[in-house]
């Protein structure tokens, strides 16, 4: 037999490539860097919660691959793990529409992985964005395609 | 506001004849059914049955009483009405290799719009000479499957929507039975297929289940599965507007006046938005909201009796409003996009419900802030 006739060398191609109907998604930007830990840090030790919150929603990574996403995520739970329990609230009526929309999102990611007591805490933050954004911002968790 | 139980299958979609006395509905089979109203019920007198498999779409053209439909069999018939009070099929070759999904007639009558799975509109045109339906292509840039379809009043510009997340308006001017179109706001080029417009990103947002185009054809509202309404105005440089709201995905929306928008989905309710002058969006009242008596305390004997026959503590589990299940298409009963008075919803409940949309935008207007 013919060695050619043996090679496996075309199953190592990706025939979808070539399938010009074949859906590509939209590219995410690079050079994201997510939240600066620096800066939601000099805000947390001066007690600005609600500002480093906010520094925390507005750079959300998108796309700029899994460890970056780890960070922000795990720098989000800890910015909302400051906050006593009767803070809350007001802290979410300070938020904006979108705001919520991402804090919803952080939240269902927080529930993704869970660590011993980010989970309590992510419930109680649920309950009150829940009762700002309504089901309507859990849909849009849901139906977002820039997972973290 | 009447309502009218079909039967337990869900109503797939409906279409009113011109004088609203015959409605056709697809129960979610392969047959497109007609009731005829006597009275305050609807009595089946037609059950139009070619489609292999279900119906997902119906529009019955006002003027030349031609009702077109469409199913996952791949296949439109246009049916028409002969001397004998049958409904007569004709076969459309849609050349398309995935289920229909969305079917309407141009406003003029003269050609109707088909989405499908095969990620294209089959935009259908009847040909004199040959006798027989023959259909042009909307292929690109539609990247998945169309979902919704509306008509400019122009008779020219097509909106869709569609699972990429995207709404997009088209031409689709047939050189062969029409002149030749003058200038929109949407542009001035309109040779068949060209892209005018395209909004949304395909990461943002989630499938469109619904667009539809204002009486002047300036702005076009869509919605899809993020719970938000969007805007669009051609006018004021594709100035796009969006309000996420609080509520399920809508799955239909309509324009009910210059500045009035209802929509209607999962929540199983009619909700009215109003857009101001700058296309600002703004929530305003839940459209008849059927006022449920607050539940009446529950004896220990009615709970128990509920958890061992139903496993539920609750005494009465209907919802509060009119439909019981999600309103899968919304149609306008009496008045236009400019001026609506009757608004006609069913749902995933069976259930057809003819809503006096006047006397409700009213209420809902003494209650405006």
């Amino acid at each position: 037999m013919a060695k050619s006739s043996q090679s496996r060398q075309f199953r190592k191609v990706n025939v979808d490539e070539f399938d010009e109907n074949n859906f590509v998604d939209d590219v995410v930007e690079d050079g994201q860097t997510g939240p600066d830990e620096g800066e939601v840090t000099n805000l947390l030790n001066a007690k600005k919660n609600t500002e480093a919150l906010k520094v925390v929603l507005a750079n959300r990574p998108v796309g700029g691959g899994h460890q970056l996403q780890a960070k922000a995520l795990q720098l989000a739970v800890r910015v909302l793990s400051v906050y006593r329990s009767n803070e809350i609230e007001a802290a979410v009526k300070s938020l904006s529409k979108d705001e919520i929309d991402t804090l919803m999102k952080y939240i269902y990611e927080g529930f993704a992985e869970p660590t011993d007591k980010s989970c309590g805490i992510l419930l109680s933050w649920h309950e009150k964005a829940f009762a700002e954004g309504g089901v309507g911002s859990i849909v849009r968790v849901l139906t977002d395609r820039k997972s973290v | 506001m009447e309502k009218f139980q079909f039967g337990v299958e869900p109503v797939t979609c409906h279409a009113w004849n011109k004088d609203r006395t015959e409605i056709a509905v697809s129960l979610n089979s392969n047959e497109v059914k007609i009731y005829k109203k006597n009275g305050t019920k609807y009595e089946c007198i037609h059950t139009l049955s070619e489609h292999t498999q279900r119906v997902t779409s119906i529009d019955w053209a006002p003027n030349s009483n031609k009702i077109v439909s469409c199913g996952t069999d791949r296949n439109a018939y246009v049916w028409t009405l002969n001397g004998n009070n049958t409904w007569k099929p004709s076969l459309v070759i849609l050349r398309i290799n995935r289920a229909a999904t969305f079917v309407k007639w141009s406003p003029l009558e003269n050609k109707f719009a088909v989405g499908s799975g095969a990620r294209l509109v089959s935009v259908c045109y009847f040909e004199q000479e040959n006798d027989w339906w023959v259909s042009k292509h909307i292929k690109k840039p539609i990247r998945s499957t169309v979902t919704c379809l509306d008509w400019h009043s122009n008779n020219i510009l097509l909106a869709t929507g569609s699972t990429d997340f995207k709404a997009r308006v088209f031409s689709a001017y047939i050189k062969e039975i029409e002149d030749k179109p003058t200038a929109t706001p949407w542009g001035k080029k309109m040779t068949f297929g060209i892209l005018m417009a395209e909004f949304g990103q395909s990461s943002d947002g989630g499938w469109i289940h619904s667009v539809c185009f204002n009486k002047s054809g300036d702005l076009l509202a869509w919605v899809g599965h993020d719970s938000c309404v969007n805007i669009v105005n051609a006018v004021n440089e594709m100035k796009v507007t969006k309000l996420k709201t609080n509520f399920l995905p809508f799955l239909t929306v309509m324009w009910t006046g210059p500045q009035s928008l209802v929509t209607a989905g999962h929540d199983c309710e009619l909700l009215l938005f109003r857009v101001d002058n700058s296309t600002n969006i703004s929530f305003i009242k839940k459209l008849g909201e059927a006022n449920k008596q607050t539940e009446s305390k529950m004896s220990a004997m009615d709970m128990f009796r509920g958890m061992d026959k139903k496993a539920s503590t609750a005494k009465d589990t209907t919802k509060s409003s009119v439909h019981q299940n999600s309103i899968t298409c919304m149609s306008i009963h009496t008045g236009d996009k400019e001026n609506t008075t009757k608004l006609t919803t069913s749902g995933n409940d069976g259930l057809m419900v003819t809503w006096n949309y006047k006397s409700l935008e009213a209420a809902a207007g003494d209650m405006k802030i």
